[in-house]
């Protein structure tokens, strides 16, 4: 019998707990995409915007950083088929296009073994490199650049002088 | 039975015997115009979307394809349909053209491409044949609505503005060289030479 109580008991507490939390939580704003829009309602789409398609190469925010598509690739293929960005940055083809070669370090396999083309795991350009379109981040970003970095620990390091 | 036939067969043999200068004349006319205008209508009704797609050999692989491209669908609502790419305009050119097809007919009723697995296996010879067609005729059909003349570089982006300017308008290479698979899924390309 003593059992039973203590499990009653025990769903109670967590019964109340919930309600209590419910009541905390209700008003606190979780980050989604929705923003504050309510539920039942559907909130207003953001505009499609263009590709940006200036053809002007962009400064890499970070050494490491795949460099993005500086224009438009709407339509592109790339599949089992044909890769239509290797149509004009193949090393073949680039004498023809101008294009930028694509980067040594592709054509290496997992093992550091340069192959005479590009290795498979680099054939899905897009994987990495994207095309820009002028809009709003969805979530903000704080990163700061490493030379912003240096440069402000100096200023921090003349200011303690 | 038998003379009625021979009858019939004196007048045919020499209608003028028969029949007034005018009747023959004005009949020939009509039946003339009839007859072209019955041959024109056909014709036409094998030159339109509706045509091409009753056939799914067609509606399930290319023309899928087609929809999600700009040819179908873009800012301006201007669209291309089948024999807009596929078929000269020009009376002469779209016979021929027309004759060749009397193969697809042949294809259709034997199923050369009933299933997307056969298609697929097929799409390169298919696809080849197309690029040899506008190659050949300097990718007449593109220049049915894109013409080099009235092309404003200045208004495309640069790097379409420099292809342009170095490789269509001195002539070193026409459309269809550098703009395979604008409208279709493209086919295995390991072959094709500048895409491999």
């Amino acid at each position: 019998m003593k059992n039973i109580t203590q499990k009653t008991m025990q769903k109670i507490i967590a019964g109340v707990l919930l309600v209590v939390a419910g009541a905390v939580f209700a008003d606190s704003m979780v980050s989604t995409l929705r923003t504050d829009t309510p539920l039942n309602e559907e909130q207003k789409a953001p505009k499609i915007m263009p590709f940006e398609d200036t053809d002007k190469k962009l400064k890499r925010n970070y050494p490491e950083q795949p460099p993005v598509i500086p224009h438009d690739t709407e339509g592109y293929r790339i599949d089992l088929n044909a890769n239509k960005c290797l149509s004009c940055h193949a090393r073949s083809r680039t004498e023809d296009s101008g294009a930028p070669m694509v980067s040594i370090t592709h054509f290496m396999d997992r093992e550091g073994q340069f192959l005479a083309t590009i290795s498979p795991r680099r054939y899905f350009c897009t994987q990495c490199h994207v095309s820009q379109r002028e809009v709003k981040p969805l979530v903000d970003n704080d990163f700061v650049d490493i030379d912003e970095l240096l440069h402000g620990a100096q200023s921090m390091e003349h200011k303690s002088n | 039975m038998f003379t009625k036939i021979k009858q019939y067969w004196r007048v045919v043999r020499s209608p003028s015997g028969y029949f007034s200068l005018g009747f023959l004349t004005l009949g020939g006319f009509l039946a003339g115009v009839m007859f072209w205008g019955g041959f024109n209508t056909a014709l036409e009704a094998t030159n339109t979307e509706e045509f091409c797609t009753s056939c799914h050999e067609m509606r399930n692989n290319v023309f899928e394809e087609l929809k999600q491209t700009v040819h179908y669908t873009n800012a301006s609502g201007v669209r291309a349909t089948c024999p807009d790419c596929h078929v000269p305009h020009k009376w002469t050119d779209k016979i021929a053209r027309k004759m060749q097809a009397s193969k697809e007919v042949w294809g259709k009723i034997f199923g050369t491409i009933s299933t997307r697995e056969k298609f697929l296996d097929k799409r390169l010879t298919l696809a080849q044949h197309e690029w040899h067609r506008l190659k050949a005729n300097n990718s007449l059909e593109c220049r049915n609505c894109h013409s080099p003349d009235s092309m404003d570089i200045t208004q495309q982006s640069p790097r379409a503005a420099e292809a342009h300017e170095t490789f269509l308008i001195p002539g070193r290479k026409t459309c269809i060289d550098c703009h395979k698979g604008i409208a279709h899924e493209l086919p295995d390309m390991s072959t094709v030479p500048e895409w491999n």
